[in-house]
């Protein structure tokens, strides 16, 4: 597959934008996407798609009301009905005074995010690599299911000031399960570059915690030392960083609201949001087109920094960031390229240096129980295992969670080195494996 | 249309019911000359309003359309599935030769040929009642209305956060397969509620109406708008979400809970209406979904609830205006009504036509539904509606002596084999001696999946049912987002651990 959308092609869709609109402001955000993703199960690939699609969406401003139109057909007479709608749809609502003008043209860092190999991977090559997958699942009677995708996307916006923003990046996932008869193993990673994914040696981890854990024992629920893998550490904290919106502070909704510049987390929690990391992704702006720039959040357990869209550092009296979403939204901004420091301990070294515990490799269906204690709920999924005397021992049953992860985030005893990480409930993240003290866990199920 | 300061909704460029036809006939006939064995094709036009407001303001006003074409097809035995927004007849042939392309190459790890079970041709035409287009509303006239309930909330003291809104969703698809059938549907989807959040001291407590996460959403027109009475019920709410702060936390330990409709709706729909869906039972989600408990052995063996429970799975339209209600599923199947649980007893699962003949049905019950135009279809709920019992709410709390009644979720989470749950809601009060006591604020229970509804020993009569809509359900990889139905009535359980989110 080929790459729709080039900066060429968005700058000509613009100028048909500007021509129709007759708003005192007007924005355009233009995405394209084509990607596809191949999926098997029960050692056979039983789904397999692709998609391809351009949407244009056009924001008016006028007299300090604002509103979005888009769509996906871009014939002139649909691009003149979508700004027409964006018009009709603002002037249809009460100003609001807070509201801000278009931002001026920006400067903004590079990145380098787009692979076109990746762009172009076949089914036929994504099938082939599947198939040495299955193999291996085979080799030990193992049951695979998982995914492999790949595919490009493309954003610009520009607005009437002059504004003009482009990124387009290439992106590829490979995750899999393997499943034996009582028990299942895990593995997924992501890059822009699929080149980067080693598939075969994600197979191999997962086929061994598969092994590994089959004919899993029961255990009562307590609180408990947990080696948590990468991902299990990322899903956990996904639910924590949107809370370091500006915005979400302001209105009381975050579990930072009165807690700026207080030591919240442990001495060794260090965080910051940087797009520019070599291991993030995504573009250089935010929804408005404002450049984003690095931010520490958390130092040495204190946070130290919000993130700022242009309207909430208006009004908190702060510089924006580049954080913020397209607009109108409720929600602000948040930061979604969060590199966490880590430490250099290897997952060995955490489990050698166990006496009891529980070595986790993802959780599943995380959800928050208490938005200001930040206590999350949750099961262990695809590979609990139990340690003693510096050994993993056997698999266990999972386990159900009720912990706060503020209160997680004070208890940590070692961390590897930060990885890019992927989960299935947040968004990628650069974090490491964490060791931690105290992990509750409330209940059992029953395999 | 006009410029300038017009009330009317805008006319979009759009195409014709036959041109639309016409574009997945073109489809379809090139995926069969391509060496599709078998093929089908959706063409949709989606259109999409959200309107809110938060604290006094306009929130988000916006709209889009969505228009693109889906080609399905088996060839070499094995699934290829292709997509595109370009409607040209070269965008067409292309989608159409890239599908087979797909199922080609699916075809280099396939184990045996992708069989299903049969199907007759349909050629029909359905349009969901909608007695009030919810375009045709003045923007303006919605946004007052939100901005007066908003007014409302915010008249509470110790209201923090008012966020109100509404969400209109039309969807126009035409399917055309390879057996000849031809199926035009529109389906018009509404939404609407309110959240008050109080933020105080260490805490953050929040009231939702007529239910969270984005209040109740029905396949009907603005008319559900009307009937919530928004306005009537904000002050109520407010003050609840303010009081919470004052009331003491929900005793932990084994305890009686009788659970409002809209969590029985949430409740059935995590620990029923997923185990039930025969792809996961078969495996073909088990990297990301998961799988269910409810292996192939247990079908008509499993008591999984006690004698009081009936549970159906009704796409019809005499069942209601659910988000699972349709005339015909995304694989041209019409929609049916299956029994899932007759009196505590297993009976049902939910099919695919592909399912239903990996394990010997005749013929598929028709749950196959895709997100848009660029999805494939998968097994989704209908309306998974749990039948109702006898008598009002208000004689349940007379017959119990000691409970805790719980109300409107908050947190939800259950295992990948949909075992072990734990949900939390907005509220809950203590029933002492046929009475609703005092407020308790944080209740939660879990337990796990059968035992609960084995213990379940009431279910309120027709009067207090009301058929539930969930918008956000999530499954698929791609993910996709579909609308769930689920029809419920109070209902009380018996020796249920509660309080469990909190303790430690």
């Amino acid at each position: 597959m080929t790459m729709m959308l080039t900066r060429q092609r968005a700058k000509e869709i613009f100028d048909k934008v500007i021509k129709y609109s007759t708003a005192e402001e007007t924005e355009a955000y233009i995405t394209s996407t084509a990607s596809a993703l191949t999926r098997f199960a029960n050692n056979t690939i039983h789904q397999n798609v692709a998609e391809e699609e351009t949407a244009l969406s056009v924001r008016a401003v006028v007299e300090h009301r604002t509103a979005r139109a888009s769509t996906n057909r871009l014939d002139e007479p649909s691009i003149r009905q979508t700004c027409e709608a964006a018009l009709a749809l603002a002037r249809l609502q009460p100003p609001n005074p807070d509201l801000l003008p278009l931002p001026h043209p920006q400067t903004y860092g590079s990145v380098d995010r787009y692979y076109p190999e990746t762009a172009e991977l076949t089914p036929k090559a994504r099938a082939e690599t599947v198939l040495s997958v299955l193999q291996r699942a085979e080799k030990d009677q193992l049951t695979a299911a998982g995914v492999y995708s790949s595919g490009a996307v493309a954003t610009a916006l520009f607005n009437s000031r002059g504004l003009e923003a482009f990124h387009e990046e290439t992106i590829s996932e490979f995750s899999v399960t393997m499943l034996g008869p009582t028990s299942s193993g895990w593995a997924k990673q992501t890059s822009p570059f699929h080149l980067e994914l080693n598939t075969a040696a994600l197979a191999e981890r997962a086929a061994r915690k598969a092994l590994e854990g089959g004919s899993p024992r029961d255990l009562p629920p307590d609180k408990y030392t947990v080696i948590l893998e990468p991902s299990a550490v990322l899903d956990l904290l996904g639910f924590l960083f949107f809370d370091f919106g500006g915005l979400a502070v302001h209105e009381g909704r975050s579990c930072l609201t009165g807690r700026v510049d207080e030591k919240v987390f442990g001495d060794n929690i260090f965080v910051r949001d940087d797009v520019f990391h070599p291991l993030q992704s995504g573009p250089p702006f935010d929804g408005e087109g404002m450049p984003r720039r690095r931010v520490n959040l958390v130092e040495q357990g204190v946070v130290k920094n919000l993130v700022y869209a242009r309207s909430t550092a208006k009004k908190m009296g702060k510089e924006p960031t580049g954080h913020g979403f397209p607009l109108p939204n409720e929600y602000g901004e948040a930061p979604l390229n969060i590199v966490m420091e880590g430490g250099r301990a290897t997952l060995d070294d955490m489990i050698r240096s166990t006496p009891r515990g529980l070595l986790v490799t993802r959780f599943w269906y995380i959800r928050e129980v208490d938005p200001y204690q930040k206590i999350l709920t949750g099961m262990t999924r695809d590979g609990l295992f139990w340690i003693e005397e510096g050994k993993i021992q056997h698999g266990v049953k999972n386990l159900r969670f009720n912990q706060s992860v503020i209160e997680m985030l004070r208890q940590v005893e070692m961390m590897g080195p930060p990885q890019r990480t992927a989960g299935e409930e947040s968004f990628e993240m650069v974090v490491p494996a964490m060791k931690v003290r105290e992990f509750n866990f409330s209940s059992a199920t029953k395999y | 249309m006009r410029r300038g300061r017009t009330e009317a909704a805008p006319q979009r460029a759009r195409p014709s019911i036959q041109e639309m036809k016409d574009l997945a006939q073109r489809a379809l006939e090139t995926a069969v000359a391509q060496g599709a064995s078998y093929a089908d094709v959706r063409a949709l036009r989606v259109r999409q309003r959200y309107l809110s407001t938060k604290n006094g303001e306009v929130a988000q006003v916006r709209e889009s359309e969505s228009f693109g074409l889906g080609v399905r097809v088996i060839a070499g035995g094995a699934w290829g599935f292709a997509s595109t927004d370009r409607l040209t007849p070269e965008g067409l042939d292309a989608v159409a030769a890239r599908a087979v392309e797909i199922a080609q190459a699916s075809a280099l790890a396939k184990k045996s040929d992708v069989q299903l079970a049969p199907e007759e041709k349909f050629v029909d035409e359905w349009e969901a009642p909608c007695q009030i287009d919810p375009f045709s509303v003045p923007v303006s006239r919605c946004l007052d209305l939100l901005l007066k309930v908003d007014a409302e909330l915010r008249k509470v003291q110790g209201v923090t956060l008012a966020e109100c809104q509404m969400d209109f969703r039309r969807q126009e698809q035409w399917f055309v397969s390879s057996l000849g059938s031809a199926i035009r549907q529109v389906k018009t989807q509404t939404g609407a509620g309110f959240v008050a959040t109080s933020f105080a001291g260490n805490e953050i407590q929040r009231r939702s109406y007529p239910n969270s996460f984005g209040g109740q959403y029905q396949t009907k027109g603005y008319e559900l708008v009307e009937e919530l009475d928004l306005v009537g019920h904000a002050p109520q709410i407010a003050e609840e979400a303010v009081a919470l702060h004052s009331a003491p936390q929900c005793p932990a330990g084994v305890r009686d809970i009788i659970l409002g409709s809209s969590q029985v709706g949430l409740q059935i729909h995590e620990s029923i209406g997923h185990p039930i869906e025969l792809d996961r039972v078969l495996g073909t989600e088990a990297n990301f979904a998961g799988m269910s408990f409810l292996t192939l052995d247990q079908l008509g063996s499993l008591k999984y609830a006690s004698e009081i429970v009936s549970v159906v799975a009704d796409a019809t339209p005499s069942h209601g205006p659910g988000l699972g209600t349709f005339a015909y599923d995304d694989e041209g199947v019409p929609g049916q009504r299956t029994p899932i649980i007759q009196n505590g007893l297993f009976v049902g699962y939910l099919t695919s036509r592909e399912t239903a003949a990996a394990i010997g049905k005749p013929r598929s019950n028709g749950a196959m539904r895709a997100e848009g135009w660029n999805r494939i279809p998968l097994i989704r709920m209908t309306n998974v509606s749990l039948e109702p019992g006898r008598g009002t709410l208000d004689a349940l709390i007379a017959d119990t002596d000691d409970a805790i009644y719980m109300e409107t979720n908050r947190s939800w989470s259950i295992d990948d084999r949909r075992y072990n749950f734990q949900f939390g809601t907005e509220i809950g009060w203590e029933i002492k001696h046929g009475k609703k006591a005092r407020m308790v604020k944080n209740p939660s229970y879990g337990g796990i999946t059968t035992e609960f509804w084995n213990s379940c020993d009431a279910i309120c009569g027709p009067e207090e049912w009301t058929l539930w809509g969930t918008p956000n359900c999530g499954k698929g990889q791609p993910m996709q987002t579909m609308g769930t139905g689920h029809g419920a009535s109070p209902a009380r359980f018996r020796r249920v651990k509660v309080g469990v989110a909190y303790g430690s």
